[in-house]
């Protein structure tokens, strides 16, 4: 118990004092969890407002695929993604295995699906009301799905905060083809399980408060957002 | 009423069938929708007015039968619709109507300028800022007529626009509806309020199961319908 306290207080003590190991590790979590977002962002909300807008032959199909895609677990990915940037696979020459790169594209492989999936069941609600309206106005097909994206903007962002919240969150993908390189490719959850492995527990600890926060504090500004956004803009 | 602009009229469907799933919505429905008229489509819940509505619009493609605008297969551009309840973006209310005029090619200066003129003229200068899901359901309905009155469209169709509308509030639109078409604007509309179909149609429509009961002049129809439908529709008898 005591131990668990001391390793607590230093933890505490370590993100208050923003301790440099904490901060980097931190630094390199956010720059990979963020540009994965980014990417997923802008593959999943065009592919996912595409699927609810389109009418095509496989398209329930598709559906079907994206929304199992959510339940993707990361190992796999990470090792699908492992065997593609391996220097023997069809991706080997661009040489990034083991970097940060390699680490965000596993990342957004795994949240690419999530994105898209959610993007398709709201722009698809939205589509059902605006549908004969948009038509009405001649509104392309570009255009519709330009409008429905920017109309549902505020749900789209509690979206994209669920996927920067998984991705941060996730250990299995990056650790397989990140390799947890200390200053390298060691972000917050690769580094709390290797710090507990060696009982380094305080360090563990200060990067769980600090991933626990980050994604409570994500949490509550998708759920603020929502809520200004509904009472402003109906 | 004002010098109306005809391209895209009559709008003329001939033999028209509707058919959804397995029911017949339209049957062989022949119709002219003629320059400066204001034609009401009349008829009991289910008789389907809305779907000949959005025919005669162009959202619903008839399963058999043609429609023409203006003697060609091609929808015009310069056609607005109103649904009774109004779609309206979640933006204010001047971006409401700048989004419909954008789709339309009007940006910039002109584009202020009709969104100003349009709201001024439905009484919702004031309100230009406000966001467009907040306003009441009365001011909502007039800002859904003033997008459509930005557009300077030919044909304005309206699907009930009053039904879910309070007194003073339907009869606000009615008002505007009258300055829309005093402007050269060819007006059909679908209602279940007799009274107000009286006080603004120039012709009627009136369905019975999907099929043309009558159409008719509407002095005449109120006065002395055609048909024993029309007759029994008027006595709120059905046949």
């Amino acid at each position: 118990m005591n131990t668990i306290a001391e390793s607590l207080s230093v933890a505490l003590a370590m993100v208050m004092h923003l301790d440099p190991r904490v901060t980097a590790i931190v630094a390199l979590s956010l720059g990979v969890s963020l540009t994965s977002t980014l990417c997923s962002a802008a593959i999943g909300l065009p592919l996912g407002a595409a699927v609810a807008i389109g009418r095509f032959p496989g398209r329930d199909a598709l559906i079907v695929a994206l929304n199992s895609a959510m339940g993707l677990p990361p190992v796999v990915v990470g090792l699908v993604v492992y065997l593609l940037l391996s220097r023997a696979g069809p991706l080997g020459p661009l040489g990034i295995l083991f970097t940060p790169q390699a680490m965000v594209i596993a990342q957004t492989v795994l949240i690419v699906p999530l994105v898209a999936a959610l993007t398709r069941q709201i722009v698809d609600d939205a589509w059902v009301e605006y549908r004969e309206q948009l038509q009405s106005l001649e509104s392309s097909w570009l255009q519709s799905t330009l409008t429905l994206l920017w109309d549902t903007r505020w749900s789209l962002l509690t979206v994209l905060l669920a996927a920067f919240g998984r991705a941060a969150s996730e250990v299995g993908a990056v650790i397989i083809v990140g390799g947890n390189i200390d200053g390298v490719t060691r972000v917050m959850t690769t580094a709390i399980a290797l710090e507990t492995s060696k009982g380094d527990l305080p360090l563990a600890l200060g990067l769980g408060i600090v991933l626990i926060t980050l994604v409570l504090a994500l949490n509550v500004g998708a759920h603020v957002t929502r809520h200004w956004a509904r009472a402003r803009l109906g | 009423m004002g010098d109306a602009e005809c391209g895209g009229l009559p709008i003329a469907a001939s033999r028209v069938d509707v058919v959804r799933g397995e029911t017949q919505v339209l049957s062989a429905v022949d119709v002219s929708i003629e320059c400066g008229v204001r034609t009401f489509i009349l008829g009991e819940n289910g008789s389907g007015k809305s779907t000949l509505l959005r025919v005669l619009h162009g959202l619903v493609a008839p399963t058999r039968g043609s429609i023409t605008w203006g003697g060609s297969g091609l929808r015009p551009p310069r056609q607005a619709m109103v649904f009774q309840r109004p779609v309206l973006l979640r933006r204010s209310a001047a971006a409401n109507i700048r989004h419909a005029l954008k789709l339309a090619g009007v940006r910039g200066a002109n584009s202020d300028r009709c969104i100003e003129n349009a709201l001024e003229r439905v009484g919702l200068a004031s309100l230009a800022n406000r966001a467009a899901r907040v306003l009441s359901g009365g001011e909502q309905q007039r800002l859904a007529l003033a997008r459509a009155w930005a557009l300077v469209p030919e044909v304005l169709f309206l699907d009930e626009p009053t039904a879910s509308l309070d007194p003073p509030s339907a009869r606000a639109v009615e008002a505007i509806i009258r300055d829309i078409h005093a402007l050269g604007t060819t007006i059909v509309m679908t209602t279940h309020h007799l009274p107000q179909a009286k006080r603004l149609a120039d012709s009627v429509v009136l369905l019975h199961a999907g099929r043309i009961a009558e159409h008719t002049p509407a002095a005449q129809f109120f006065n002395e319908p055609r048909s024993a439908y029309g007759r029994a529709f008027l006595e709120g008898e059905r046949l």
